[in-house]
């Protein structure tokens, strides 16, 4: 169960897990680009790419977007929506939600179609939250890494604020 | 929750302004944006109405300088005053790593303050997070009109302090932004209480912008640290 985890860490062998997953998704389904988002709008990691695709911003306004959505579903009895589907004349994003924590960004154009997106969308999602319950019952385990890394570090970030 | 990615060597904190309609959050955001050198900050995004008030949220990510080889990366976002939008701003104060109040100064607008206040307190208790532990400063913003209440005022109806619980902190703590004040001090009743530190600001000429997001920014570091 990885809902509701406070915080967690990937090693660099999740991320290459995660990553690699995401390529193989993208090579079967022949999408542009896919994005692996947290739910509070911050980028975990984007592979392939779509033409003038800013990936900080694109990241925060589908967050924005599933967060809404979700209330939207809430507000009809529903837990939430677990996809979202965006349809453009040229390009269409699927938007999955991932272990309840994280958000599946996929953009997509005229190579590929819908029913195939859709169609491998689902192992997708399961696939990377089986890696993602990995990482993160490590993470419960142990003393997350993001407390050590600036441990003992106050004269460096007064330091920095000298501007 | 600032998430460090080890990949990118990274570290992505998120800043929320928050406020009454019409404070002069989303002219913070605008000024920070106009100065911070272009390579240092992403777009500025504005889900606004056409008549330029904020929807959804306003959102800058700005790049404050690289600390043990990680990038600092803040997220700020601003939220919709107006009270209507409450689902909205609720939404964008998940996960938050800090939050800078942006009180408007004229004395009409004492009442809209409160009742932002107010509001921040109870949507952050409804996410579980307790503002007085986390990193949080308030602004009182419009500091040149004619009809702006003193400070002492805005400071005691805004941010009169909290009970500081931990015995460990129940210590003289001066305010570092104003000599002869303290953030943390004994009062005439005798209990401790703290107060988050406050800015001056005229958000539109950019005074007091930089002051307010430096402090804030700081917190957030040195509550990884």
């Amino acid at each position: 169960m990885t809902a509701g985890a406070p915080s967690w860490t990937f090693t660099e062998d999740d991320f290459g897990a995660i990553t690699g997953s995401m390529r193989r998704f993208l090579d079967d389904t022949n999408s542009m680009c896919a994005m692996l988002v947290d739910k509070s709008g911050q980028l975990v990691t984007t592979v392939g790419s779509a033409p003038g695709l800013d990936p900080t911003t694109f990241a925060t306004l589908t967050a924005a977007d599933f967060g809404a959505n979700d209330q939207l579903a809430r507000i009809l009895g529903e837990t939430d929506f677990t996809t979202l589907f965006h349809q453009g004349e040229r390009e269409s994003v699927f938007v999955a939600d991932v272990a309840r924590r994280l958000i599946l960004v996929v953009i997509f154009d005229s190579r590929t179609s819908v029913g195939l997106v859709k169609l491998k969308l689902k192992p997708q999602v399961e696939e990377l939250t089986a890696l993602l319950d990995v990482a993160m019952s490590r993470s419960r385990l142990g003393v997350p890494q993001q407390e050590k890394l600036l441990h003992g570090a106050e004269q460096e970030i007064d330091d920095l604020f000298q501007w | 929750m600032s998430m460090i990615n080890y990949a990118s060597r990274e570290i992505n904190c998120k800043i929320v302004y928050y406020g009454p309609g019409l404070g002069g959050k989303t002219t913070n955001l605008e000024h920070v944006y106009g100065k911070v050198k272009p390579e240092t900050r992403g777009k500025l995004i504005s889900l606004a109405t056409e008549t330029e008030r904020t929807l959804f949220f306003d959102f800058l990510p700005v790049d404050l300088g690289t600390i043990r080889g990680f990038k600092t990366r803040f997220h700020l976002y601003t939220v919709p005053g107006q009270v209507y939008y409450n689902a909205s701003r609720k939404l964008i104060l998940k996960n938050v790593d800090g939050i800078v109040f942006v009180g408007d100064s004229q004395t009409e607008r004492m009442e809209a303050n409160l009742e932002s206040m107010q509001n921040l307190y109870d949507n952050m208790a409804e996410y579980g997070y307790d503002l007085t532990k986390m990193p949080f400063v308030v602004q009182y913003n419009k500091r040149d009109l004619p009809n702006a209440a003193p400070v002492a005022d805005l400071q005691a109806a805004l941010n009169p302090g909290w009970e500081v619980e931990e015995p460990a902190k129940c210590r003289v703590t001066p305010d570092p932004y104003h000599a002869g004040e303290n953030l943390v001090e004994q009062i005439a009743t005798g209990e401790w209480v703290e107060r988050a530190p406050f800015f001056e600001a005229v958000a539109v000429n950019g005074d007091g912008v930089f002051d307010t997001l430096k402090a804030v920014s700081k917190l957030v570091l040195k509550a990884l640290a």
